[in-house]
């Protein structure tokens, strides 16, 4: 009924699917293709068919012969959910030489069946559906997947042990690497442990060595205190603007010997690093074991930079390295694919003021426990007060701080039971002090996790469950002067409880970086509502993003421990490598096209594509859509106002006669209301 | 007659969340009525305003918007841009003289199956309620002309 009369009639195929019974047990599947043959046929229905499984081999043979007997031109496959058979029937479609996207299939299974209980109703709506099926497969269009080809070189942001896993596992397969970080050295949040969960390794003895390849690697450009400042292009093809912030060393001829931070008279608190914990020079390497080895002018506290005057560091520099006026330098690289490892932030323990963090000079947040236990760390891996002697006789370890609690951050942490459990047993071994710890639950999946628990429960540390309301020094009696006390209900017990002692952890949570928002945007893909990235799929292509050629990996993805941080690393190493390998990729061709002799070159469009793929050719006033970036969302074709823009797969043209076709039997012209259509 | 109105109601859905509820829906078997046809879009962001004004031209009593939650779009925001057509939408079917409530906008995760159930069921009564639409006697009275005139009207003031 609305096909253009100066077009061919198409040659359409129709398949009911009975899915065993699934589907045939509330719809009238034969009388549905009886129909469709009939009322249907001056849409162009040539053949209409209903079979046991339209999926299997031989329903699917069924539509090859029909395209090459009678001459299909177009298929409509009336089964199950698209998201599950949709690359079946185009392939078979492809098979007997019909382009696929010329295949259309409808939902009666899941929104039929499944769904209803009425048969005459199911059947009725069955027909309306695929009334609406014929009527836009006849709109579609061949369409062929838009191949592009893959820059070999690959941006990794972000050095922790998820980013460096992933450059790694991609130069050793000969390809190059650029590898971003924002901090003087690479290592991440594991350079700050001292050992790690559940095996109790030294974090500093299995990361270093990585490390070390990461930063000598000769497929991997290490650029370190460097930012990337702009992300042009689309996948295969990314050029990426890289800031590097000025150290002030020459990195050529600096030989990292260390002199200039030990002649510099100027030394301030450590907040990145030692979490506040410790000092350093203001020309500094973070730590000792840091890649590159060159270290950095902090401007904000050198005296030169302050004041004018000094140049210490400038004087006894054997090498000469040190250039006070250097810049900051912007360089610019093409990269084929990136993977975003970027990791989390620490909660601010200060904002549960109740525990006093901040207050209370003996609480402590987890950053700094490690700190102190890392033998390289501001008390050597002393456990001690904040007075830097006295080692404490007890230890309260509350779980849970600023996680599973609705006024900070609904979601768990996952690795702060484990790390709690790591601190438990680090402060019975080294100062043999009565332990405490305040769980709500006890989360320590994945393997060796529980048996690690178990040791710790052998060990001897206490046990407390229940949300953990105060942390004071008011004393209520003489057992409580001088300590600090945790008030908290035990809920297995159902008791209030006041436990005095002398040092307290915050196992802090782990959350999106403050500007995960801010870096998203700038690689184009989004954040989950808590402000994690965003992966393609939750459960099956957890590293992949929305946006082709942009990965992500690590915490950045949401809160984990190392392996599986690792583990992300080199699986988004893997997906790039694919790639890199095959030379090219195919992109699903549903994009959207502007007809430049329609565009009035109002710009319109061009703010609303949240991918930047509309660009503006100011000379010849009209907009084009970068079919690479575009991700085919459909946006800029419903805003254009002159009708410009086109989307494959899902054109106006297409949508509209669906939606006639579906409403075509309601329509009071045709005196055919639900239930006559049901017993036609 | 005797027997009730069965309203008949097109609903849009997003590729990624809303079709995916639906889906889930089918998995679980969760029963809703029959009334709503669905048509399934990459996202809800494709929404063209003449597509809503189409389907209750050409006979649907009422029309259902479904996407990913704010915040939640494959395609990062483009539900915002959804929701703003769809309030000003309400307001020109208002001036045309069509209960606005006959389209609604139901944001609904792949998670969401019983969600997406319960809003059509709840649709197709509020629809019920409201009647028959009589489209053409309607938009005549209210504005004297066509309908697809006041949408392409509608999709330049939302962009602009
Ligand atoms: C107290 C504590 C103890 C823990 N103990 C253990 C343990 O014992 N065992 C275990 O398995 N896990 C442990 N974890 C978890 C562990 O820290 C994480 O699993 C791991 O660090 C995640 O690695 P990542 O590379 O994803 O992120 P990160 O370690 O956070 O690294 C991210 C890197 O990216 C850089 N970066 C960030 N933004 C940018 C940007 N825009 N541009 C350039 N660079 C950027 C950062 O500077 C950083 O170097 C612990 C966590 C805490 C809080
Ligand atoms: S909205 Fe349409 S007319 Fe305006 S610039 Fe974009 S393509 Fe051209
Ligand atoms: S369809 Fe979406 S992604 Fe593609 S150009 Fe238009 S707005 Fe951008
Ligand atoms: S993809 Fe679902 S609303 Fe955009």
């Amino acid at each position: 009924m609305s096909a253009d009369p100066t077009k061919d009639k198409e040659r359409i195929g129709v398949y009911v699917c009975h899915c065993g019974t699934n589907i045939s047990a509330t719809v009238d599947v034969e009388n549905v293709a009886v129909w469709a043959k009939d009322k249907l046929a001056d849409d162009g229905v040539v053949v209409a068919r209903d079979y046991k499984f339209m999926c299997s081999s031989l329903g699917q043979e069924l539509i090859e012969r029909d395209i090459e007997r009678e001459g299909l031109t177009r298929v409509v496959v009336a089964a199950c959910s698209p998201h599950l058979h949709e690359n079946t029937f185009r392939g078979a479609c492809h098979r007997a030489g019909l382009n696929g996207y010329l295949c259309e299939m409808v939902s009666i299974r899941e929104q039929v069946s499944w769904v209803h209980t009425d048969k005459i109703a199911a059947t009725a709506k069955a027909k309306a559906m695929i009334a609406g099926g014929v009527e836009r497969v006849i709109e579609n269009e061949p369409l062929e997947s838009l191949h592009v080809p893959i820059h070999p070189d690959t941006l990794v942001v972000g050095g922790g042990i998820a980013g460096i896993q992933a450059a790694l596992e991609i130069a050793d397969s000969g390809n190059k690497v650029y590898l971003v970080e924002r901090e003087p050295s690479i290592g991440g949040h594991m350079a700050q442990f001292d050992k790690t969960f559940p095996t109790l390794d030294c974090a500093a003895c299995i990361l270093t060595p990585k490390m070390v390849s990461a930063g000598t690697h000769p497929n991997i450009e290490l650029l370190t205190w460097s930012e990337v400042e702009r992300v042009d292009g689309f996948v295969g093809n990314f050029t990426v603007t890289i800031k590097k912030k000025p150290r002030y060393v020459i990195e050529e001829l600096c030989t990292g010997c260390g002199i200039c931070w030990e002649k510099c008279p100027k030394h301030v608190v450590d907040d990145v690093f030692e979490a506040g914990l410790g000092y350093r020079a203001a020309v500094y390497t973070p730590f000792a074991q840091a890649v590159p080895k060159y270290p950095v002018i902090d401007t904000e506290n050198c005296t030169y930079f302050q004041r004018g005057k000094c140049r210490a560091c400038e004087k006894f520099c054997p090498t000469n390295a040190i250039d006070f006026t250097q810049t900051e330098t912007y360089i610019s690289v093409t990269v084929g694919n990136i993977i975003l490892a970027t990791g989390y932030d620490l909660f601010d323990a200060r904002r549960v003021v109740q525990y006093g963090y901040g207050r209370l000079a003996n609480v402590f947040t987890s950053i700094e426990f490690e700190r102190m236990c890392n033998a390289s760390g501001p008390t050597n891996g002393e456990i001690v007060l904040r007075d830097g002697v006295t080692p404490p006789k007890s230890v309260g370890i509350i779980h849970c701080v600023g996680s599973r609690d609705r006024n900070y951050n609904n979601y768990c942490s996952v690795i702060c039971c484990m790390s709690s459990l790591k601190f438990a047993h680090l402060v019975k071994e080294r100062t043999g002090a009565e332990v405490y710890n305040f769980y709500i639950d006890m989360r320590t999946a994945y393997k060796d996790y529980d048996e690690f628990y178990q040791r710790v429960l052998e060990e001897g540390t206490l046990f407390v469950r229940g949300r953990v309301a105060e942390v004071t020094d008011a004393a209520r009696g003489p057992g409580e002067e001088g300590k600090i006390i945790i008030q908290a209900e035990d809920t297995l017990i159902g008791k209030q409880r006041r436990i005095p002692v002398d040092m307290v952890l915050l196992a802090a949570a782990l959350e999106p970086r403050k500007d995960a928002k801010e870096v998203a945007q700038k690689f184009g893909i989004s954040c989950s509502a808590n402000g994690w990235y965003t992966e393609k799929h939750p459960k099956l292509d957890p590293v992949a993003t929305m946006t082709e050629g942009i990965f992500i990996a690590g915490a950045a993805q949401g809160p984990k421990d190392i392996p599986t941080s690792v583990s992300q690393g080199a699986a988004a190493a893997g997906r790039v490598l694919n790639r890199i390998g095959r030379g090219e990729i195919e992109l699903e061709p549903v994009r959207a096209t502007v007809e430049a002799a329609k565009c009035s070159g109002c710009r319109i469009c061009n703010n609303l594509c949240p991918f930047g793929a509309i660009i503006f050719h100011e000379d010849l006033m009209v907009s084009e859509v970068k079919h690479a970036l575009c991700q085919g969302c459909g946006t800029c074709v419903a805003a254009c106002p002159a009708g410009a823009i086109s989307g494959s797969g899902f054109s106006n043209g297409q949508i509209l006669a669906q939606i006639e076709g579906m409403l075509m039997f309601d329509q009071p012209a045709n005196l055919l209301n639900l239930a006559e259509m049901a017993l036609a | 007659m005797s027997e009730p109105f069965e309203p008949v109601i097109i609903g849009f859905t997003c590729n990624w969340c809303s079709y995916r509820a639906a889906d889930l829906a089918g998995t679980a078997r969760v029963k809703y009525p029959p009334n709503v046809r669905l048509i399934r879009l990459m996202c809800s962001g494709r929404l063209d305003p003449t597509f809503v004004l189409k389907a209750l031209s050409q006979g649907a009593d009422g029309v259902m918007i479904t996407g990913c939650h704010p915040g939640e779009c494959h395609y990062i925001e483009q539900n915002y841009k959804a929701m703003r057509r769809y309030l000003l939408l309400r307001r020109t079917l208002a001036q045309m003289g069509i209960e606005p409530g006959r389209v609604k906008l139901v944001w609904a995760s792949a998670a969401e199956g019983v969600k997406l159930a319960k809003e059509i069921s709840t649709l197709v009564e509020e629809i019920r309620a409201l009647g028959p639409l009589n489209w053409p006697g309607r938009v005549k009275m209210a504005t004297g002309g066509n309908g697809t005139a006041v949408s392409a009207h509608i999709s330049q003031e939302v962009t602009a």
